[in-house]
Formats: structure tokens, C-alpha cells, sequence
């Protein structure tokens, strides 16, 4: 589904990522973990075409990103909250994505019915602007808004940062649920090792733009990371 | 204490993140300074000579006292808009050992350092200094002075009042509009005249100066008020809570006979509607719309077809200059949303053509009355319309490509100038200028007729052009698409 070829991206000579190769299959849950400033944002921005590569590309259902925009339409994503329009409300959101992805209203109504768990009562309704809302909230719309539109591919930064507990615990059954059931491939990036071992089912460890290890998650997974990053 | 908090507010100042990019900004801010410096300086100077001449039997001292009530009046509305209470970013020092008293005292005490406050001694010293080599006792005009300087203080202090009871209106500027409103209406309908009181007390100051400590107390009543209000904003759940206004949701069906571009129309109207900064871009258009009555009723200006041109296009195009500039950065905040979704730019800019032309129109036909002036202008106005329409919406779009500024929508509107660029200043050359440079030259050459014909004909030929003129700029937008959301992802 996603091939990485021989990327790499400098800043100032800066070596900041360099991803010789990296293949992730359709439905893969796939998870990216790595101290701050390992690669893991510049590589999802990359995906998302947000910047442009040093050398190399990334092809999604080879549709290289950077030269066609025709992986738009099954893609979607959320890395920070310049995701968000702030001065609109949750559902005028939900509903100007939607628009966007060619769904009505009742298309997405209906998928906001499924979360209404997720939601917990503060968001929607709420006749409050995005702006307003506390960074958790914030990350809940984001996060829904993402799959709005059944995309193929969903890629979600720090998922889990921000959110109460309650609400990392339904979050890790969306995406579980998404990928298993659904066959979307879902990338993720994360802090908490925890978190993503439950989560993904392959683990990807970023150091200084470099992989150091690629690991298909099982019961010895989260100590074997505990242990890498512990020194 | 003091000392730290001024070396806080120094590095503030030096080491802001606009700091020296916004140069040219402050450099502009500071010859409007001046003009205003020279503009008081001057009024000191010749209003002593001035009012002998036209007055030759009246005191010109007794003058001024008399109007010394409209002057505070106007004041007071001049700074509700511009004056804002320099608040420190106070949360960091709240957990530290320092009282909440100092706190308050040293914003409070900042605010009497305001130009403002230093722009009416421009003017009070140099007519003080006239009066006193005129023979005036010296004692009683410093006194006279002395309760000016007093006067402004207490303006200073009332407007942060006034303005604190502002911010919790849902219409910010009634208070103010009430309050001098009234004070307005009470005087000019001899209910109270407040015209006389005043100036029957500066009088009085004059004659003696001890007075002035009626108007010391009334200062420190103001500023003891200040400090309450101030000290009671400074916990977390009150003043320094960022405010949370309610949502008037409208669901502005209409916008789908616009067709594909339906979401972006509905989100840019919200975008307008729902933001200080560019709220403030609707007042203007009253603005726009009236600017031609400062020129019209004037017989000059009447003789001056070639300038009728320009009005139409400011007044009918005010809203695509104002809101036009700061295209694509009004969006700035969610540039990385619209750049991975799935959408095409073209609608994305179409979008704001289609806002910008409606905006001309509708100026358009609320600018006919002008038709009372003569046909001419109404004629040229048309034309300007056209070009507008034709030609400039194009230009600023195109010029939009170049913006590499963010703004921040939730900041205040006046005098803000950021994402302010070179580009807003060129751009103005070719959206003002020059449909005014071609105007007057076939004006000279040929006539009037001829000349709104061409800048019409130029409109036209943009509209037929709309088409391929969209792909050019959608072509230039796509290219400068990294170096967009790398500008906009800039925390400044």
C-alpha cells in the first residue's frame, strides 16, 4: 500500500530523516515510535506532502505523492491542531470535511452516531467554536474528522497525547476495529509504548531520522522497547 | 520590582518573534506618530495668534476653555479605539512571590507612559509658553496647564473603565457610543451643559490653581477603580480566562447555488463573520462606501474627473482590497487541513473571486446615490466596477501567491498589521494606480467618455479572460504550495 524508497530530507545539510526503504501492506496497523525530534512528524508530512523530500518518494497505490494529488481522496489525517478550523463549531467541521469528501450531511451524521461514546457528551452541541475547546476535545474532533469519508489510509500524530484515559482506551479500540475489521491502513505515531504495542501490529523505532528497528508486535515486544530506550 | 518587570517587558519587546521582520511597519507607525506630533505641535503654536485674529475681542484663552468639553469627548472616542490597556503577560508572575498589588500598580502606571498621553503636550505647552510671553500670569497659566495634563490623565484612566465594561457587551462599542452620545446630547440640548461647566471650571483654575486638586482626587477615585477592576481580573477564572462567546449558528443554505464552490463560500463567510480581525473588514466597507463624500460635496474636486475614477475604485473595492490582500493567509491557521484534503485549488480561489466580485456589485449599487453629484460619477463608478471585477480581483489573487505571512485571527483588528508584507504596499500600485494613470490619460487625450470606456473595456476583457487567467494563478498558488505551509507553520 505505502512504499518508501530511498527517502531523505535535510534541513541546512541537516540530516533530519533517511529511510532507505520501508514498506507498510494494506490494513497494517502500523506504529512509529521515537524520542522528539527522531523523524516521525517529517515523515507523516512527507506522506501527507506537506513538505518535499531531499531525495527519493513515497508512493501510495503507486501514486507517488509529490507528483499526483490523486491519493487526496483515500487519504486523510490528523498531525496537529492546524488540522482545525477554529472559529466553526464540531459539526460545521465534520460536516465542511465531509463536504470536501463528497459525503452529505446524512453520511455524516450517521458515522457521528457510532462515536457518540468516543464524544462523551462535549462535543457535539456544545455551540462552542473549535478554539474553544480544551486540547483533549480539540483532538477528538480531529481524530473523527479523519475518518470521515471511509479513507483507505488514515495517519494520526500523537494520538493518545491529551486525551483522558477513558478516552485512550476507546481510542485503541477504533483503530484496532479499523484496521482488523475495516482493512484501513492506520499509522500512528506515539510516546507510550504501551499505548502502541496494544495498538499496532508492527512497530517501527525512528532514531535520528534513521530505522533502528522493525518489529512485528507480540507478547516481548513492550520490553524489548522498554529496554532500547531505556539507555 | 519594578526593575524586573521593566527588564521583562524590554526582552519582550526585543526578542518578540515579529521583531525586526515588521520593521517597516514600525517605521510607517512612527511617521504617523510624527504627523501627529507635528499636527499638535502646530495647533500650539498658531492657535494663540489664530484665535486673536479671527476673535480680535475675545480672550483666546476663554476660547479654548470652551471647547475644551468636545476635546475630551473626542478623546475618549479616539482612544476606546486605539488605546488598549498594556497588559504584561501577567500568568507566568502569578505563582511567583510577588505581590498582585504591584502587579496592577505597574500596568496601571505603564498606561500613563502612552503616547497618548504625551500627544495633547504637544500642543498644551507650546499654547502655555504663547500665553505666558503674552502677559499672562505665570503661576495661573501653569496652573492651567497642569489641569490639562491632569485632564488627559483622567481620560486615560476613564477609557480603560469604559473599556473593561466593553468587554463584557455582546455590542463592544455601546458603551462608549452611550456614554458620549449622552454626554453629547445632554449639552447640545441644553439639559446640562456640560460645555459650560467645563469650561467655567477651567476658568476657575486659572484663577486658582489649587483648584486642580478637585481634579487630583477625581484622578485618583479613577485610578483606585482601575486597580479594583484590574486586581480582580488577575486570577485564572476571571479576567485572564480567554473568553468564551457563544455560537450563532447559521446554516447559510443559500450558498448552494453557488454549485461546487458551496463549502468554501460557506466557510469564508464564517471566516469573515466569526473573526475580529476580519469582522472589522466589514465596518470598513461603510467606510469605503462614504469615502467619496469627503471629495464630492467639494467644488475642487468636482472639477477633477480624473480622480473620479479613483473613489470608484476604492469605494467599490474596498472589501476586495481589505479582504483580498491577505489571501491565502486568512487561512493560514489551517493551511495543512486544506493542503492534504481532498480539494481542488481552483475552487478554493474561485471561492474568493466569486466573494470579491459580489462585493463589488452590491458596493456598486449601494454607491448609485452618488449619481446626486452628476452623472460623471456615476459613470465612472460603474467602470471602476468593471475593472474591479475584471481585473484587480484577478491581481490580488495573484498577488496572494506571494504571501508568506500568517495571521492570527483571534488577535484585535485596529492597527494591526500583522501579515502585513512588501506585497500589500506593491499591490496597491497596480489596483489603485493604475486604472487612475490610464483614466487620466485618455481623459487628456481623448475625454471622459472614452476614458471610462477603456477602463471598462480592460474590465470586460479580464471577465472574458476569467478562465485562463484562474489556471495561471492556480498554477502560481500550486507552486508556491511548500513554501506556504512552511511560512504559515511559523509560530510568529
Amino acid at each position: 500500500m505505502i512504499t518508501t524508497s530511498n527517502l531523505s530530507k535535510k534541513y541546512n545539510n541537516n540530516l533530519v530523516l533517511n529511510i532507505e526503504s520501508l514498506d507498510i501492506p494494506k490494513g497494517q496497523s502500523f506504529g512509529l515510535v521515537g524520542n522528539n525530534g527522531a523523524g516521525k512528524t517529517t515523515y507523516f508530512s512527507l506522506l501527507l506532502d506537506l513538505i518535499q523530500p531531499t531525495t527519493g518518494f513515497i508512493k501510495t497505490n503507486n501514486i507517488q505523492v509529490n507528483e499526483s494529488e490523486e491519493w487526496k481522496p483515500f487519504t486523510s489525517a490528523f498531525i496537529d491542531e492546524s488540522f482545525l478550523i477554529g472559529y466553526l463549531t464540531a459539526e460545521e467541521y465534520f460536516y465542511f470535511i465531509g463536504e470536501l469528501r463528497n459525503q452529505n450531511k446524512a453520511d455524516v451524521g450517521a458515522l457521528l452516531s457510532q462515536f457518540e461514546d468516543f464524544f462523551h457528551g462535549e462535543i457535539l452541541k456544545q455551540k462552542k467554536y473549535l478554539r474553544d475547546l480544551s486540547k483533549g476535545n480539540q483532538k477528538k474532533v480531529g481524530i473523527v474528522a479523519a475518518l470521515i469519508g471511509n479513507p483507505e489510509v488514515i495517519v494520526l500524530d500523537e494520538p493518545f497525547a491529551n486525551l483522558d484515559p477513558t478516552t485512550q482506551i476507546r481510542l485503541k479500540g477504533i483503530i484496532k476495529d479499523l484496521a482488523e475489521k475495516k482493512g484501513v491502513t492506520v499509522l500512528i505515531s506515539s510516546h507510550d509504548l504501551m499505548h502502541i504495542t496494544d495498538v499496532c501490529e508492527r512497530i517501527v523505532v525512528l532514531e535520528k531520522g534513521e530505522i533502528v528497528k522493525d518489529l512485528a508486535t507480540n507478547k516481548a515486544t513492550l520490553k524489548e522497547l522498554e529496554a532500547h530506550f531505556t539507555n | 520590582m519594578v526593575k524586573h518587570f521593566l527588564s521583562l517587558e524590554w526582552k519582550s519587546f526585543l526578542r518578540s518573534a515579529s521583531f525586526g521582520k515588521s520593521l517597516g511597519i514600525k517605521i510607517f507607525m512612527g511617521f504617523i506618530a510624527l504627523y501627529f506630533i507635528i499636527l499638535f505641535l502646530g495647533m500650539g503654536l498658531l492657535l494663540y495668534p489664530g484665535l486673536k485674529k479671527t476673535f480680535p475681542n475675545k480672550d483666546p484663552l476663554l476660547i479654548v476653555n470652551s471647547v475644551l468639553f468636545y476635546w475630551i469627548l473626542a478623546d475618549l472616542i479616539f482612544r476606546f479605539f486605539f488605546q488598549k490597556l498594556p497588559v504584561m503577560s501577567v500568568k507566568p508572575l502569578l505563582q511567583l512571590p510577588i505581590k498582585r498589588r504591584d502587579i496592577v500598580n505597574f500596568v496601571l502606571g505603564k498606561s500613563a507612559l502612552s503616547f497618548f498621553n504625551f500627544l495633547p503636550l504637544f500642543a498644551i505647552v507650546p499654547f502655555g509658553i504663547t500665553l505666558i510671553v503674552k502677559d499672562y500670569p505665570t503661576s495661573a497659566v501653569l496652573g492651567w496647564m497642569i489641569g490639562l495634563v491632569l485632564v488627559t490623565l483622567i481620560i486615560n484612566f476613564l477609557n480603560f473603565i469604559i473599556e473593561s465594561f466593553s468587554a463584557e457587551t455582546e455590542l463592544s462599542i455601546l458603551p462608549i457610543v452611550l456614554l458620549t452620545g449622552g454626554l453629547y446630547a445632554l449639552n447640545h440640548f441644553n439639559i446640562i451643559s456640560f460645555n459650560e461647566i467645563i469650561s467655567n471650571g477651567f476658568n476657575a483654575i486659572y484663577n486658582a490653581p489649587l483648584l486642580n486638586l478637585t481634579l487630583l482626587i477625581i484622578l485618583g477615585i479613577l485610578y483606585w477603580f482601575n486597580f479594583k477592576l484590574l486586581r480582580q481580573k488577575l486570577f485564572l477564572d476571571s479576567g485572564l480566562k480567554t473568553k468564551i462567546k457563544e455560537v450563532n449558528a447559521s446554516n447559510l443554505e443559500w450558498t448552494k447555488n453557488f454549485g461546487d464552490i458551496a463549502p468554501f463560500m460557506k466557510l469564508d463567510l464564517k471566516l469573515i463573520w466569526r473573526n475580529k480581525r476580519t469582522k472589522s473588514s466589514v465596518w470598513m466597507l461603510a467606510l469605503g462606501l462614504l469615502y467619496g463624500l469627503f471629495f464630492y460635496p467639494q467644488p475642487t474636486y468636482q472639477n477633477l474627473p480624473w480622480f473620479f475614477v479613483f473613489i470608484g475604485v476604492f469605494s467599490t473595492g474596498i472589501f476586495l482590497i481589505n479582504f483580498g490582500q491577505f489571501i491565502p493567509a486568512w487561512d493560514s491557521g489551517y493551511y495543512k487541513l486544506l493542503m492534504s484534503q481532498n480539494i481542488k485549488y481552483e475552487q478554493y480561489l474561485k471561492s474568493k473571486f466569486t466573494l470579491m466580485s459580489v462585493s463589488v456589485i452590491i458596493l456598486f449599487v449601494l454607491g448609485i446615490p452618488y449619481v446626486f453629484f452628476g452623472w460623471k460619477i456615476l459613470l465612472a463608478h460603474f467602470a471602476a466596477a468593471i475593472y474591479n471585477v475584471g481585473v484587480n480581483t484577478h491581481v490580488i489573487l495573484y498577488g496572494g501567491s506571494f504571501n508568506r505571512k500568517k495571521i492570527d485571527l483571534s488577535q484585535k483588528a485596529a492597527f494591526n498589521y500583522q501579515g502585513t508584507g512588501a506585497v500589500q504596499w506593491l499591490i496597491g500600485i497596480p489596483l489603485l494606480i493604475l486604472p487612475m494613470g490610464l483614466f487620466a490619460l485618455f481623459y487628456f487625450l481623448v475625454g471622459f467618455e472614452v476614458a471610462c470606456l477603456i477602463i471598462a473595456v480592460f474590465g470586460v476583457a479580464g471577465i472574458v479572460l476569467h478562465q485562463k487567467l484562474m489556471r495561471v494563478i492556480t498554477a502560481k498558488y500550486l507552486e508556491s504550495k511548500y513554501k506556504m505551509i512552511n511560512a504559515f507553520d511559523e509560530n510568529k
